[in-house]
């Protein structure tokens, strides 16, 4: 579908849509480039590396060595299993909580409602800091627990107020009839807030999920075990501090695919997940964020 | 703010209570969340003043029960360590820096994509730059690594013409530049949408009018669509004020080692090897102590000044 010019709005002169369409292309091209040399590279020979001299920009073949490799156990298909965990229970940890406390301070004049809701937003004012922060998480006993990646942000304020801000907007009437029907809470939250909420539960869930996989320093104070080491942890040190991860010896007689297309077929399956969800949620993002910004 | 209905008001407290408890009991988990992992930290601060010693007691309360206190000692040791201040000054350079070179490009952007008339370029182009906002840290860096690096995209494509390639990464003299570039990489996108949204909420009718009139493109963008975004820029300019001591926390740490403390150093990777890695507890949340107290007061002076100006702000007047 294509927009109308309207009618008093003069049109653009040539040089004016070349030069737009052509910072436009440099924009959407500084994004992919990078992506597109990742995924490209991890899925070239080792001839095809050396021929490039490193980094691939043009796919001579395909070749998925390179992914054999990191699932076939090791430390990297540990860490993509930790990460998954850790993605999937945290985000449902942080929806169950996120969603009822947004519903329960949705409907001012309840009892604590005021007090409560100080509670809730008076963390955006104050902020704790790392030492402090670090002291109680290991002294409730989370360090080297995948728990630490996951407790102390399960509760995100930001997101609260974006989900509490879309259930206050909910025709109220609707709920009312429902109460005089004799239905509990629970029962309303369950049965007809959360139906009507698939868009901003959709985008909240994202904005977890997304923290989870992401979740790196929190890994590198709390877990010493590299056994629990998350992707980006794994990442950091495989990428940027040039160590060689552990792989299982399952190559014997084949030859090893290149280091390089091993380091970027990790970074494209940490970039996978994130570019395979987010496309479907993308279009509820100005819904969902300008919500939460007006109300905040 | 929240104004409260009155008819829900009038019941007596008991009432409501038998009426609204299950509110509270789904209030409950996300409150105690926030009691043990937020507000706890924030009264364990008192770290700051005492000679914290993490093995004065079996557990954390325990010692900070048995730690002796010290009254400003860490505070006074804080600001006589020459690299406190380094890492101040770097923080608040990096700060101003980008506001002045990162703030106003989400602006340009959004209203060069509201400007696309095709809805499907737009919609392209939007999915495209939206994308980094979800990378960690991590990747950003090592995509930059991988384009920029010394055995990176560029470098590679310049040593086979024969050009010696520029160390980027690890230059400490153009840090700056590199960390700006990486900010506007991950975010330029995601900043456009809260521009995209406030450029919709203009009335058309005042383009119309003042095209009538015959103000020109330039004209109506300066008279109609800037005071039209006012509001939004205020209330983000106030925000990155009330964060202006927190600088991209992860992407400082994760290139600290390539280009070095001189440079890289900011508050929160001061408080992270001068407290977590060494156990000086004290010395560490006086730092952050510091922090949050400034951020705290830069927060409500910026949210006084918005309503000087006439502005909402962050919190209304109450």
């Amino acid at each position: 579908m294509t927009g109308t010019r309207p009618v008093w709005d003069e049109k653009p002169g040539v040089a004016g849509q070349v030069a737009k369409g052509t910072v436009l292309t440099a924009v959407v091209l500084v994004v992919v480039v990078p992506l597109w040399v990742a995924l490209v590279t991890s899925l070239s020979s080792r001839a095809t590396i050396n021929a490039a001299g490193g980094l691939v920009l043009v796919p001579r073949g395909i070749d998925f060595s390179a992914y054999r490799i990191i699932f076939a156990g090791g430390q990297i298909s540990q860490a993509l299993w930790v990460s998954t965990l850790v993605t999937v229970f945290g985000t449902l940890v942080s929806l169950l909580v996120t969603i009822p406390a947004a519903y329960g301070l949705s409907r001012p004049g309840s009892v604590g409602h005021r007090g409560l809701l100080f509670f809730f937003l008076l963390t955006f004012l104050i902020y704790p800091g790392l030492v402090p922060s670090y002291l109680v998480v290991t002294g409730v006993g989370l360090k080297d627990s995948l728990w630490a990646l996951i407790l102390p942000s399960a509760l995100n304020v930001f997101n609260f107020v974006v989900v509490r801000a879309f259930f206050q907007n909910l025709p109220a009437e609707l709920l009312d009839s429902a109460r005089v029907d004799g239905a509990g809470e629970f029962r309303i939250l369950w049965r007809i807030v959360l139906p009507l909420s698939k868009a901003v539960v959709a985008v909240v869930g994202l904005f977890y999920a997304v923290g989870y996989w992401n979740v790196w320093f929190s890994a590198l104070l709390y877990i010493d075990d590299n056994e629990k080491f998350p992707i980006q942890r794994v990442l950091q040190t495989f990428i940027l501090a040039g160590q060689t991860p552990q792989t299982s010896g399952t190559a014997v007689g084949t030859a090893l695919p290149p280091t390089l297309a091993i380091k970027m077929a990790v970074v494209v399956v940490t970039v996978a997940p994130i570019a395979a969800v987010y496309p479907f949620v993308q279009r509820h993002f100005t819904r969902g964020v300008i919500l939460g910004a007006i109300k905040g | 703010m929240t104004r409260v209905r009155s008819t829900r008001r009038r019941a007596p407290w008991r009432a409501r209570l038998r009426r609204d408890w299950p509110l509270l009991v789904m209030v409950l988990p996300g409150a105690l969340l926030l009691l043990v992992f937020h507000y706890v930290p924030t009264l364990g601060n008192v770290v700051a003043f005492q000679d914290y010693n993490p093995y004065l007691g079996d557990s954390a309360l325990q010692a900070l029960v048995n730690s002796p206190f010290i009254g400003l000692d860490n505070f006074r040791a804080l600001f006589s360590t020459p690299a406190f201040w380094d890492a101040l000054w770097n923080t608040l350079s990096i700060t101003a820096f980008q506001l002045v070179f990162f703030f106003p490009l989400p602006i340009v952007l959004a209203l060069l994509l509201d400007s696309v008339m095709s809805r499907r370029v737009r919609a392209f182009v939007q999915t495209i730059v939206y994308l980094p906002h979800f990378f960690s840290w991590v990747l950003v860096v090592t995509f930059f690594v991988q384009m920029l690096g010394g055995a990176g995209l560029l470098s590679q494509e310049l040593r086979q013409a024969g050009i010696e390639p520029p160390e980027i990464m690890t230059n400490p003299d153009t840090f700056l530049l590199l960390v700006t570039a990486e900010v506007v990489w991950k975010d330029v996108g995601w900043g456009t949408i809260v521009f995209l949204a406030a450029l919709s909420t203009i009335d058309p009718h005042l383009y119309e009018a003042a095209a009538a009139d015959g103000a020109g493109r330039w004209r109506r963008l300066w008279h109609i669509t800037l005071p039209g975004l006012r509001p939004v820029i205020v209330l983000l300019l106030i925000l990155r004020l009330g964060d202006a001591l927190s600088v991209g926390f992860e992407q400082f740490l994760l290139q600290r080692e390539a280009v070095g403390r001189q440079a890289a150093e900011v508050l929160d990777t001061f408080v992270y090897y001068h407290a977590i890695t060494t156990g000086d507890y004290g010395f560490g949340a006086a730092a952050g102590l510091f922090k949050a107290g400034v951020g705290l007061l830069l927060i409500l002076l910026a949210n006084k000044f918005a309503h000087l100006i006439g502005e909402r702000g962050v919190y209304a007047r109450s």
